[in-house]
């Protein structure tokens, strides 16, 4: 680094709870005893759902999957600050955001079956669609919020990305509209440390994704992402600063994903089981929770057996409806390309019924 | 020779035309260290170093744009998009530059670059993993457009593509990476471009198409051969830009029958291209309408559904009975 030009240093982590789970009680947010082990239940759900998801691909249940674990932090605290209200554009990884704000699991599941006719938004929930192209949601959510402000509708958008998506034109692009327009809009970056196998370092020179905000006049918090407290702390700041229409934020959540890239990723080629371990063991998000929980008094033993019973009947109940609901209409593929179906869609919807009759497969409409 | 699937042959070019040229180098999202998610680049960054093999930020525009400025900097730079379905971020790119900068420069700067993108439908992979694309590209001139399928093309394609003194955007059908084995040589060797392969002689109708649908078509071809008794050319297009006219009209003029089997969907597909160039040069040749057996009109769909919407061989046999029997 030059002598003459030196980089400003990187800001300090903002951090409420430490890995032994002690907090100074001045600093904690708000929340009821019952919002705390709300918010723990939903960790728990989201890496039990994780595990369950990862094993239900190796038996070739559900197609590639992308894994949250070691992500519960930064997506249950983030998702956890939003009103029902706010929009929420998530990425494919984040499934824990998604349930927390309305999603149905059966969906979720139904989504990583292959089967797009039962990922339909039901009514209230708002939850964009996840889409897998990398940063392209960013600029939506900006435009999303930048309508809300138009029709002066008082709410936030929130849009999730990771640390690669900030390589991407469409992350600067949207950075700068939130910033030239004010948009009441929360960027919320999981730096998760990896882009399937290429590291942070390698990603960006820049020390931090959080000073990237900078150079777009948008504010920007670093945050422990694996800190729920924390995590839920800057969004609520976030999400109210929008309310007040005084403009975008960007947060960075420090994380770590503990499994590879996707299913069809071996993570072990390119990084060492020393280091997913440290991570693991040392700052692990849901371990850190429950110490936090049991210092306070909120939670012992017994709560935890019986939570982990509840998620166990709850998710057995989702797969096996998941199950049940055999296999996908083959006509949905030609029902959403466009509103009035053009004549010649409508011929090859035809020749397809017909070519099927007799073929075994059902057309259910 | 030894045997190998394509994804082998693949990474065995690669390897050679690095070997030969020291300008030659390879980036793109984790081709370095992991070796590509399909393991195209495997030991490639091992064997010849981090200047000449590495991982690029995830950034699509980024890495065409300065493959673009490396190859008009006298490299031979070979950019891997990881799935053609994340072209679209470098579009413009490929469209406004890499397929211009000749005819903007009347020919003082050149781009001989590669774009390698695996693509194609039917390995179950998660949405906008599985598009054919390549009529948007096959409608750009300036850019070559290249689709092998099988591993001794997939070799020889690929080098002849390296060694293009144009853009050539080189499309590699996932369905047949791992599908099957054949022996390739160790040694380099080209396959040319814009030369379409004449896969199987007959007389009686000619089934032109290329990628991940020939195994289909050669299925269907056998079964239409055993239940009509006729003898069907296949022809593996090979390259869909520039196409090799002179072989598509040549096998109409000799079956007056003809069938295009694409994956793409079917409006302004590149089937469509091929029909039109029949109808100009062979048209008075022809004894029926030619057929278009292709993708619907539709996003290809999530995995559930995805063996649905490719055409599959009863669909293309179906398609030569209609053509044989007009």
């Amino acid at each position: 680094m030059s002598k003459v030009l030196a980089r400003k240093p990187a800001g300090p982590v903002f951090n409420l709870v430490d890995a032994d789970g002690t907090a100074d009680p001045q600093l904690l947010p708000p929340l009821t005893e019952r919002q705390y082990i709300e918010m723990y239940r939903w960790m728990k759900i989201s890496r039990e759902f994780d595990r369950r998801a990862v094993m239900m691909q190796r038996k070739g249940q559900l197609g590639t999957y992308p894994s949250l674990e070691g992500q519960e932090a930064a997506q249950i605290g983030s998702a956890f600050a939003l009103r029902k209200e706010d929009m929420m554009f998530p990425t494919y990884r984040e499934n824990g955001a998604a349930m927390v704000h309305g999603l149905p699991i059966r969906q979720i599941l139904h989504y990583w079956n292959g089967r797009a006719d039962h990922f339909v938004k039901p009514e209230g929930v708002n939850v964009f669609p996840v889409a897998v192209p990398i940063a392209t949601q960013v600029l939506h959510a900006v435009g999303y919020a930048m309508a809300d402000k138009f029709k002066r509708q008082n709410r936030a958008t929130l849009v999730y990305f990771g640390d690669g998506a900030t390589s991407k034109g469409d992350f600067h692009e949207g950075m700068n509209f939130a910033g030239v327009f004010r948009v009441p809009v929360v960027l919320f970056c999981q730096n998760n440390q990896y882009a399937i196998s290429v590291p942070y370092h390698r990603q960006t020179a820049s020390e931090t994704i959080a000073e990237k905000a900078d150079a777009y006049g948008v504010e920007s918090i670093r945050v422990d992402g694996n800190d729920v407290l924390a995590v839920y702390q800057a969004t609520k700041n976030a999400v109210y600063k929008a309310y007040l229409g005084e403009g975008p934020t960007l947060i960075e959540a420090v994380t770590y994903r503990y499994n590879s890239h996707t299913t069809a990723d071996d993570h072990t080629r390119y990084r060492s089981s020393t280091e997913v371990e440290k991570w693991r063991t040392g700052r692990d998000p849901i371990l850190r929770f429950r110490r936090f929980l049991e210092r306070q008094g909120l939670w012992n033993e017994n709560q935890e057996n019986l939570l982990a019973h509840e998620i166990q009947t709850l998710l057995d109940e989702e797969i096996k409806q998941m199950k049940q609901c055999g296999p996908s209409n083959p006509l949905h593929m030609f029902e959403y390309s466009y509103q009035d179906l053009p004549l010649k869609v409508e011929e090859q919807r035809n020749e397809f019924i017909a070519r099927r009759k007799g073929g075994g497969i059902e057309c259910r409409k | 020779m030894q045997e190998m699937t394509m994804i082998q042959a693949i990474n065995n070019a690669l390897r050679n035309a690095l070997e030969s040229d020291p300008g030659v180098l390879i980036f793109g999202e984790d081709v370095g260290h992991n070796g590509g998610v399909f393991r195209a680049t495997d030991g490639l960054q091992q064997q010849f170093g981090e200047e000449r093999v590495f991982d690029t930020p995830l950034a699509e525009s980024g890495i065409v744009g300065t493959a673009i400025g490396m190859a008009v900097n006298g490299l031979k730079p070979i950019a891997e998009i990881q799935f053609m379905g994340f072209i679209y971020s470098a579009f413009e790119q490929i469209i406004s530059h890499a397929a211009r900068i000749r005819t903007r420069s009347q020919g003082s700067y050149t781009v001989p670059m590669v774009i390698r993108a695996p693509y194609g439908a039917g390995i179950r992979a998660p949405e906008l993993h599985s598009d054919s694309s390549e009529a948007f590209f096959v409608h750009q001139p300036g850019l070559k457009v290249v689709v092998p399928s099988n591993p001794y093309d997939a070799k020889g394609l690929l080098l002849a593509a390296i060694e293009d003194p144009d853009p050539v955007l080189f499309l590699e059908p996932m369905k047949l990476y791992r599908a099957f084995k054949e022996p390739v040589p160790t040694e380099k060797y080209t396959v040319p471009l814009g030369k379409a392969k004449v896969m199987k002689e007959g007389t009686d109708i000619s089934i032109f198409s290329w990628g991940a649908m020939l195994p289909a078509v050669r299925q269907a071809v056998q079964k239409a051969e055993q239940e009509m008794h006729i003898q069907a050319q296949i022809i593996d297009l090979r390259t869909l830009s520039p196409l090799d006219e002179e072989t598509i009209i040549a096998s109409v003029q000799k079956t007056g029958r003809a069938v295009v089997v694409h994956e793409a969907p079917k409006t302004a597909g590149v089937g469509s291209e091929i029909i039109a160039i029949i109808n100009d040069k062979a048209l008075f040749h022809l004894e029926a309408p030619v057929a278009r057996i292709a993708g619907y009109d539709v996003p290809p769909p999530l995995f559930q559904l995805e063996d649905l919407y490719i055409p599959d061989a009863d669909t293309i046999r179906a398609g030569i009975e209609r053509t044989m029997k007009y």
